[in-house]
């Protein structure tokens, strides 16, 4: 059980300098997932939190402890790679057993620890193979296994499911959230794939370009994105962004929000368009919808319109999003959204009578 | 439709046929004729002269004490050489695996002795090796240790030579090595730092296995160049002095001439020793190989 703190941390390889001066608190016995375009600095944190590159400058704390100039074996913290590093010559009871032996743990002891841990990650009867004679699910499990069996405080995995295929995946996600009630400790996960933060974090960590974009739980940051980024990093397919046309202020909505109709609608937000792409996924149907000015993608449950269909595109008023010149979100309290709301609507006659003439 | 079949079923054949020609000719044919010739007491001057004596050459290899000598001396050269060799660029290899620009200046160091001659190598450390004038008395000197007489007593000339051998070989086995260290991922060193292992744990439980291939062929291939050693011992002692550096290669280059039956039957004699050898190597060792 352990909170981790970073305190104007700074990190630099060769003068480049991936993050600079970031504050950020893990709070103890969270799912916490640090997500972000890659070269975005969230594996250069984790690795910070590990020990394996140390930071430039400011601190880590473990706990309320500064874990500076503590080793990596000694921070308590257990770690899953991306390519899992099982060292290959040993068996899989080896692998699991090293960090034991090297903390002096007794023999029975191990033996016990071994065996309940394997029996847990579905390990059992291989304990005595080579990890070459493993798929790369079971390896995975032999890397989890390894970092469960030393008890540590800190579970940290960088991007542990990137080389399993698609269905596996999903299925040691729901194993993982599992595996975080049970044990209760503080997990700190990093990935590159939304999907993956916003189906297991119990807060996500948003990051860009070596600076936290917004840190808050996967529904606040659905919902109340900070700013463009957040809002077009997370969802699939990403939040529609068009021009507002005034004081470069963006406008967007989700693509569930966007209604479809071959009449016109009684939308706050209204334009004329083509369909261009149709992608049927089974429960749902996804429509590019192209407009005089700009292409959105819309989420449909229903599968009714077909390409080249000319549609009517309509926005509730409580779905849209403003985004100022700073690409910040403009709150609804903020006394410049109704205007902006406003010139929104007012735009949306202009190009539906438009539509009309011309039709 | 048959001519078509038959080229089918022969064509793998003309296909090796250059490739087995040259293996017939130059390596089938003369191990063939080294074993006749070791059941012979062959005539160099009249073919005809020469006379079948059955296993008369190797009765009397085994019951010579001289033969016995330079097997001795090469066991105790190739142990020398393949021990130092090895466990040295093991070492070298290691400091070198850090990346940094000194390290390649070292690493080309290291290795030029491999691309000289092994007729000047030896001349150069004759010279060096020389007890009144040489540079390395003169070091050791210098430094208030005693002088050796290297090359020039029956009982430091193995270790001279040795160290000339090594000296020679130890860049070539150290890049060979460099290069499996860096193939070793880096994720495995830093998941052995989170597993909270020491140095020296690292070393024997990950860096060793992981190489041990590598490792494993150094010690065949070096194994078998050295039981054939033959140009240091010539150009440097002449199997001297009084015999303690014959090896068993120099032992049969000195029956070149008068008995070349007796020198052919030493040459099986040591084929087999190799084959011996390395059939040892593999029932002992390979299971301590971790191939991936």
């Amino acid at each position: 059980m352990a909170s981790i703190e970073f305190v104007n941390v700074t990190q630099s390889f060769d003068k480049n300098v991936i993050i600079k001066d970031l504050n950020l608190k893990i709070e103890d016995g969270k799912f916490t997932v640090l997500v972000g375009p890659s070269g975005c600095g969230k594996t250069t944190l984790l690795r910070m939190i590990a020990g394996l590159d140390p930071q430039t400058s400011g601190s880590v704390l473990i706990n309320g402890k500064d874990v500076t100039r503590i080793p990596p074996g000694q921070r308590g913290v257990a770690m899953v790679f991306q390519n899992y590093a099982i060292y290959p010559t040993m068996s899989v009871r080896e692998n699991i057993e090293f960090g034991l032996k090297n903390n002096k743990v007794p023999k029975d002891e191990r033996k016990r620890l071994v065996e309940s841990i394997s029996e847990t990650v579905g390990l059992a009867g291989y304990l005595d193979r080579k990890p070459s004679t493993l798929s790369g699910g079971q390896r995975q499990r032999i890397a989890l296994a390894r970092a469960m069996v030393k008890k540590p405080s800190v579970f940290l995995m960088d991007e542990p499911l990137s080389n399993l295929d698609a269905k596996l995946r999903v299925q040691m996600r729901i194993e993982l959230i599992e595996m975080h009630k049970k044990l209760g400790t503080t997990f700190v996960y990093v990935t590159h794939d939304q999907v993956e933060a916003m189906s297991m974090a119990d807060t996500i960590v948003l990051m860009n370009q070596g600076q936290i974009q917004q840190e808050a739980a996967p529904e606040v940051i659905y919902r109340q994105p900070n700013n463009l980024f957040a809002a077009q990093f997370i969802g699939v397919p990403p939040m529609n962004i068009a021009e507002l046309g005034i004081d470069n202020v963006m406008f967007g909505f989700r693509p569930e929000s966007g209604v479809l109709s071959t009449e016109p609608l009684a939308t706050h937000f209204q334009v004329p368009g083509t369909i261009v792409t149709r992608e049927m996924l089974g429960s749902e149907t996804i429509y590019q919808v192209k407009s005089e000015e700009q292409a959105y993608m819309i989420k449909c449950t229903e599968d009714r319109f077909v390409v080249d269909q000319e549609v009517y595109l309509g926005v509730e008023a409580g779905n849209l999003f403003f985004f100022g010149a700073d690409e910040n979100r403009i709150d609804r309290e903020d006394g410049r959204f109704s205007s902006y709301l406003e010139a929104l609507g007012g735009r949306s006659k202009v190009l539906v009578m438009r539509g009309q003439a011309n039709g | 439709m048959d001519k078509k079949r038959i080229w089918e079923a022969v064509r793998p054949y003309v296909m090796i046929l250059p490739a087995m020609t040259g293996i017939v000719l130059f390596v089938l044919y003369p191990v063939a004729y080294l074993i006749k010739l070791s059941f012979y007491k062959y005539n160099l001057m009249n073919k005809d002269k020469s006379k079948f004596i059955g296993t008369d050459n190797y009765t009397q290899i085994f019951s010579r004490e001289d033969f016995y000598t330079a097997l001795l001396n090469t066991v105790v050269y190739t142990i020398g050489v393949v021990v130092l060799t090895l466990v040295l660029s093991l070492i070298i290899a290691v400091w070198l695996n850090k990346r940094k620009r000194f390290n390649a200046i070292v690493q080309a160091g290291i290795f030029t002795p491999h691309i000289i001659s092994i007729v000047s190598v030896a001349l150069v450390w004759m010279w060096l090796m020389e007890p009144n004038h040489g540079l390395l008395n003169f070091l050791l000197k210098t430094f208030g240790l005693p002088g050796s007489t290297w090359l020039q007593n029956s009982s430091t000339a193995m270790i001279s030579i040795i160290i000339v051998s090594v000296w020679q070989n130890i860049g070539y086995y150290t890049l060979i090595i460099v290069a499996a260290l860096q193939s070793i991922p880096p994720s495995i060193y830093e998941a052995a730092a989170l597993d909270n292992a020491s140095k020296f744990q690292v070393f024997r439980k990950i860096t060793l296995p992981l190489i041990s291939p590598q490792l494993f062929f150094i010690l065949i291939i070096m194994t078998i160049g050295s039981f054939k050693v033959f140009d240091t011992v010539k150009i440097m002692t002449g199997g001297g002095p009084n015999g303690a550096t014959t090896t068993l290669v120099y032992y049969i280059y000195e029956f070149r001439t008068n008995s070349i039956g007796y020198a052919s039957a030493t040459g099986v004699v040591l084929m087999a020793i190799i084959a011996l050898l390395t059939v040892v190597y593999f029932r002992v060792l390979s299971k301590k190989v971790h191939y991936q």
